[in-house]
């Protein structure tokens, strides 16, 4: 057994997997993480997987360009996520309850939209996804460049877009405000800035996130939307986010984690033990990995201090 | 001379502000005037409306009827940014930082437009250097908050207002947090403040203070102002009059009668408490003074059995405790009266008949498992005379009662239970004047009928007022034990910043 | 604009709110069958006459609500203590899987039916148990743990039913073989299609509620979920309290499944739930987590879905309108019950 994994460690195409197993997953925990960074959980991030791949990809079957269903997606996120913020910012409501009902709408959403727009169809409709873009160049290093440089541009814009993340919450201001906000929102407001709208755009811009996250699954991994394709990405995203300690780059790491598990599991179930064990048991890998990443990580984890405690004005 | 005489330039002037919570009138027809340069003290009793007045200004709360002018400029009511904007700086009470944000992170934090792609970083640091400077707030810009001491964070609230290029500096309550030593310190760089030509209010209620410190007095009692003076034409005693309402009598109880040693602490380490050798008596109020957040929690927590002593003895009644819990504390006799009465001492959300038997429903109001819910009324309704609390009765929920009448509860479900130890930590903490001397005479009624009563106060007019014995508590460490009177204020305070404990451990 | 608390909420308010909320779904319900062209006040008329129109109808829509009954409970009893048990899928399966493997020759009557349901709910018991020991002793959260164990025991199950327990006669599909007659819930009234499992449903609401008033431990349950700082100062075993609490919340999710098994089906496939256990979550927050009150909630939800077939089936309508609508009726009805303890202000 031993060698067969170790054949597969090294094949180009394994480490290209793992970067495409990742990138919904990278996509949708920084969503969470921005959200949680800000006080916020964020327990909608399964629904709003859902709708972000069915948005997407109606948008592109409706007519729009690939990257035109990413931005739809993100819209319709980031409208779920405006729901969810309003509901548990000022209103304070459980953010346990609140994120579990946006997940079971935006899902439900999503579902009755698809049957509404294709009630005939048994074989879903297929679009044309994204296709793989090989870096001038760099795809051409040995082993190397298959593996990292020639994906699809989702899969670019995945590691983009963590940059893009943990850049604006350590270098600017507004990613302090966002920091403050889930440490300690008195201080925030005490300095002019509006708690409420740090939070609820937090939340959106998340959300937004998350949606993108779930479109991948419909314009760059598949070609089609399918009922349950989300199948626990969400919640397990919400396990990265503590395996991260909630910092981007960890976060990230978690990903290719978890995704190079994922890779495993399926390459072993073509290997002859997977004749021997039965294919569940390789399917339960990631779950598992999950909670044991959670078990390890949470101990030494340092949870925003704010995190799901509402805020009210001039309460101290 | 005072300033109101001098023409100093006026730059802060409220008038006529009047704020309503519901039927209470929290703020009537308040005015005040502060001139460049000036320090002015407002006083007042908890509850006299003066916390209400700086967020009604610093744009917290929306008066109801009244006006605010700054620099000559009408303040837009309601909005903390046009507080800010407008060049004032406020210190609240209980800090409002970040913890596991740096220093230089919390003073920047919303100075800089949110939409800019930078931090500018370096120049913000010299800044934050140069101010630390020129106004004596020595602070380490790249610390974390959750390291400094308390002192430390209250200079990191100031220079968050003076980074903001703050002319008029409010503090609510600066030296409640503070040894004697550091609101010293605190007072210097006010001084160096209103040199430079800004103004102060400080809130307090500390007589000596706003006589020592500052050039006006505002007196508040019952939301109305009554009586503005120049602290130079005035003295204590008048201040305490205005304040009071009347003639302030000094309240002087009786000294106890020490009986047997009824909880022993010897060498004992647990928590934040290093070596600590302790001993209650009965018909004794043991004072434990200090500055907050030096090892009161963990003391309250050892003997209420919360914690468990990690090395050294720990004897209730002589016999020494295993299995410390909370319930083996109450069974042995241990009455707590917890700090935070809204998160610790009661849920908000039961009634008052279910708060009433938090400690004693399993024990005493259950047979099987079920629960004899008439006799848990029964029981509280005679708590509820007994001790005099304003309810609509013992289905209403406690999250409707004022903090008094929830004390009082909590106060009736501890005494019913004849405890012969009880701490009580920090319990006149944000009462009115009556419920404060109602909850003073129970504590020493407690003591008379022979109970070891432990007295946590961060105040130590209290302490000095109340206990027959006073330790003071420095970073987990214990002072002797002084005989009531045997130190001055002053001596206490060297205590308190940590001076004559024999050595850091 | 800032939230003021409302010190003695009228009746008024307090019933007010929550029907604005109810109203508010009807108006959703209306308009989105308006978006799917049909006859709105058409559509409303389906779901109700498909929900309780006939007896056939009252019959589907009180068997539909059995497990609902159960994993309501299951649900309530948790978020009351404020453990977020969201695995109710899984530990339902656990019972479903107790019910097969007893309930197939394994044990004759008369020891079969009360032997598997006690089984059944230690296995749901015994699943909840590992996420609360993890939340207890490692500070692991719970809501992850459960929601990624009901992916895990859905695999287990898929495992099961294409292995150890494959049915021998199941043409290739993955089903179980079927119980012995004496394993099978017997009907509550004789010509009528309700078995006892909606029975043994009503009862166990009667059970826990009279835990939640009666008991210490209901009281204890109470206590940790609104204050938990407070319960651990006031003495109560928390730690304990935690573990009763997942005990029960799983025990009972259980028997959803074992009373799906036992009293519907007759045995196990991977398509036994369509989701009780998530459905169970609202179920316990529309009946604001009263026990009693999710019997109510749990007929009104069966109801919906049972109306919404039938509905879909004439109108045309997506049958995931139900979903929709159950969605947006339990929104609307956290932010009416928030409503009633404040009001919005100015100032």
């Amino acid at each position: 057994m031993g060698q067969q994994v170790i054949e597969i460690l090294i094949s180009a195409s394994f480490w290209a997997a793992v970067l495409r197993i990742a990138s919904p997953l990278i996509f949708a925990t920084m969503g969470e993480l921005i959200c949680e960074r800000a006080g916020v959980l964020n327990l909608g991030i399964e629904g709003i997987m859902v709708i972000g791949a069915f948005a997407g990809w109606m948008a592109v079957y409706l007519g729009l360009p690939l990257w035109g269903g990413v931005a739809v997606a993100f819209g319709a996120g980031a409208l779920f996520g405006l729901l969810h913020g309003v509901l548990v910012v000022p209103f304070g409501l459980s953010q346990h309850v609140v994120g579990l009902g946006v997940t079971l709408l935006a899902t439900a959403t999503a579902y009755f939209a698809y049957r509404l727009a294709l009630p005939q169809v048994t074989s879903p409709p297929k679009i044309v996804p994204f296709q793989v873009w090989e870096v001038p160049v760099l795809s051409d290093i040995p082993l190397l460049g298959p593996a990292l440089f020639a994906q699809t541009p989702l899969t670019y814009a995945a590691f983009a877009c963590a940059g893009l993340v943990a850049y604006v919450l350590y270098r600017t201001p507004l990613g302090l405000a966002l920091r403050a906000a889930g440490e300690n929102p008195a201080a925030l407001e005490a300095q002019g800035v509006s708690v409420t709208g740090v939070r609820i755009g937090a939340v959106m811009v998340g959300s937004g996130l998350m949606a993108v996250g779930g479109s991948f699954l419909t314009l760059s991994a598949f070609s089609s939307f399918f009922f349950e394709m989300v199948n626990g990405r969400g919640w397990i995203c919400i396990a990265l986010v503590v395996f991260g300690a909630w910092r981007p780059g960890k976060a990230v790491l978690g990903a290719l984690l978890f995704a190079g598990f994922d890779a495993l599991q399926i390459r072993l179930q073509q290997t002859p033990m997977g004749a021997v064990v039965p294919y569940q048991l390789f399917l339960m890998l990631p779950y598992v990995f999950s909670i044991l990443a959670l078990v390890v990580m949470s101990r030494r984890a340092q949870v925003p201090a704010a995190l799901m405690v509402p805020y009210t004005k001039g309460e101290r | 001379m005072s300033f109101a005489q001098s023409g100093a330039e006026v730059v802060l002037r409220l008038d006529q502000i009047t704020k309503r919570f519901g039927r209470l009138v929290a703020n009537d027809a308040i005015s005040l005037t502060l001139h460049k340069g000036e320090v002015l003290a407002l006083l007042g009793e908890n509850g006299a409306g003066k916390t209400t007045l700086m967020n009604i200004l610093f744009g917290h709360y929306l008066a109801d009827e009244g006006s605010v002018t700054v620099f000559g400029q009408p303040l837009p009511a309601g909005q903390p940014k046009a507080a800010l904007a407008a060049g004032i700086g406020m210190v609240h009470q209980h800090f409002t930082l970040a913890d596991q944000l740096t220093v230089l992170e919390n003073i920047t934090l919303g100075t800089k437009s949110l939409w800019s792609l930078g931090r500018g970083r370096a120049a913000a640091l010299a800044k934050v250097q140069a101010l630390s400077r020129d106004f004596g707030l020595a602070v380490a810009p790249m610390a974390r908050i959750a390291d400094l001491s308390v002192g430390e964070r209250q200079r990191v609230e100031i220079l968050k207002a003076l980074y903001r290029d703050a002319r008029i500096l409010i503090l609510d309550e600066p030296t409640a947090v503070l040894t004697p030593q550091e609101a010293e310190a605190l007072f210097q760089t006010l001084r160096l403040a209103t040199a430079r030509g800004l103004s102060v209010i400080f809130i307090s209620h500390k007589l000596h203070e706003v006589m020592g410190h500052s050039d006006t007095c505002v007196v508040l009692r019952h939301g109305r102002v009554v009586g503005q003076v120049a602290t130079r034409d005035t003295d204590r005693r008048a201040l305490a009059a205005l304040m009071v309402g009347a003639e302030m009598t000094e309240a002087t109880v009786a000294p106890g009668v020490p009986g047997p040693v009824r909880l022993s602490l010897t060498g004992v380490r647990a928590g934040a408490l290093r070596d600590l050798t302790l001993e209650l008596r009965a018909g004794t109020i043991t004072g434990l003074a200090g500055v907050s957040g030096n090892g009161q929690a963990a003391l309250a927590d050892l003997i209420g059995g919360a914690l468990g002593p990690e090395a050294g003895e720990m004897r209730v009644d002589g016999a020494p405790v295993a299995q410390w819990t909370p319930r083996a504390a109450i069974a042995a006799g241990v009455g707590r009266i917890p700090e935070d009465r809204h998160k610790t001492g009661t849920v908000a959300d039961f009634t008052l008949a279910e708060n009433a038997v938090l400690e004693t429903y399993a024990q005493r109001f259950a047979r099987l498992g079920f629960i004899d819910w008439a006799a848990v009324r029964a029981h509280t309704v005679a708590l509820i005379a007994g001790y005099d609390v304003r309810c609509p009765g013992p289905e209403a929920r406690i999250r409707l009662l004022s903090g008094g009448n929830m004390q009082k509860l909590i106060l009736g479900r501890v005494m019913e239970e004849t405890p012969g130890i009880l701490i009580a930590n920090q319990p006149v903490r944000g009462l009115d004047v009556g419920a404060i001397a109602y909850v003073h005479s129970r504590l020493v009624a407690a003591r008379d009928a022979g109970a070891a009563v432990l007295l946590i106060s961060e105040d130590l007019d209290e302490v000095m007022g109340l206990a027959d014995v006073i330790h003071v508590i420095s970073e987990g460490r214990l002072s002797p034990a002084f005989p009531r009177g045997a130190l001055s204020q002053a001596e206490l305070g060297l205590w308190m910043a940590g001076q004559g404990f024999a050595h850091a451990a | 604009m800032r939230l003021e608390p409302v010190a003695n909420p009228t009746l008024l308010r307090q019933l007010g709110l929550p029907a604005l909320a109810l109203g508010a779904t009807v108006l959703v319900a209306m308009a989105l069958a308006l978006l799917a062209g049909a006859n709105p006040l058409a559509v409303l008329g389906q779901i109700v006459t498909g929900a309780v129109g006939s007896r056939f109808a009252v019959l589907e829509t009180l068997n539909r609500a059995t497990p609902l009954i159960f994993t309501g409970l299951a649900v309530a009893v948790a978020f009351r203590a404020k453990l977020w048990n969201i695995g109710a899928e899984a530990q339902l399966y656990a019972g479903a899987i107790i019910a097969v493997l007893l309930g197939t020759g394994a044990l004759g009557a008369p020891f079969v039916l009360p032997v598997s349901a006690v089984v059944a709910l230690l296995a749901g018991a015994m699943l909840l148990l590992v996420p609360v020991l993890l939340k207890v002793r490692l500070g692991v959260d719970e809501v992850v743990t459960t929601l990624l164990l009901n992916f895990i025991m859905a695999l287990f199950v898929s495992y099961l039913l294409e292995g150890p327990l494959k049915d021998p006669m199941g043409m290739g599909w993955p089903k179980s073989a079927a119980l012995i007659p004496e394993a099978r819930l017997p009907r509550m009234v004789e010509g009528l299609r309700l078995h006892w499992g909606f029975g043994l449903a009503l009862i166990a609401a009667g059970i826990v509620w009279v835990i939640h008033t009666r008991t210490t431990l209901g009281f204890e349950m109470r206590a940790v979920g609104a204050n938990i700082r407070a319960a651990r100062f006031a003495g109560m075993p928390v730690t304990a309290v935690l573990v009763k609490t997942a005990l029960l919340s799983g025990g009972l999710a259980a028997l959803a499944g074992w009373s799906e098994v036992a009293g519907a089906k007759g045995h196990l496939s991977l398509d036994l739930s369509p989701g009780f256990g998530y459905t169970g979550i609202i179920v316990a927050m529309l009946a604001l987590l009263h026990p009693l009150g999710v019997v109510v909630t749990a007929l009104f939800v069966a109801g919906v879905f049972v109306g919404a077939d039938a509905m879909s089936r004439a109108a045309g309508v997506p049958t995931y309108i139900a979903d929709m609508l159950l969605a947006v009726a339990l929104l609307f009805m956290v932010l009416a019950i928030a409503l009633t303890k404040v009001r919005v202000v100015r100032g």
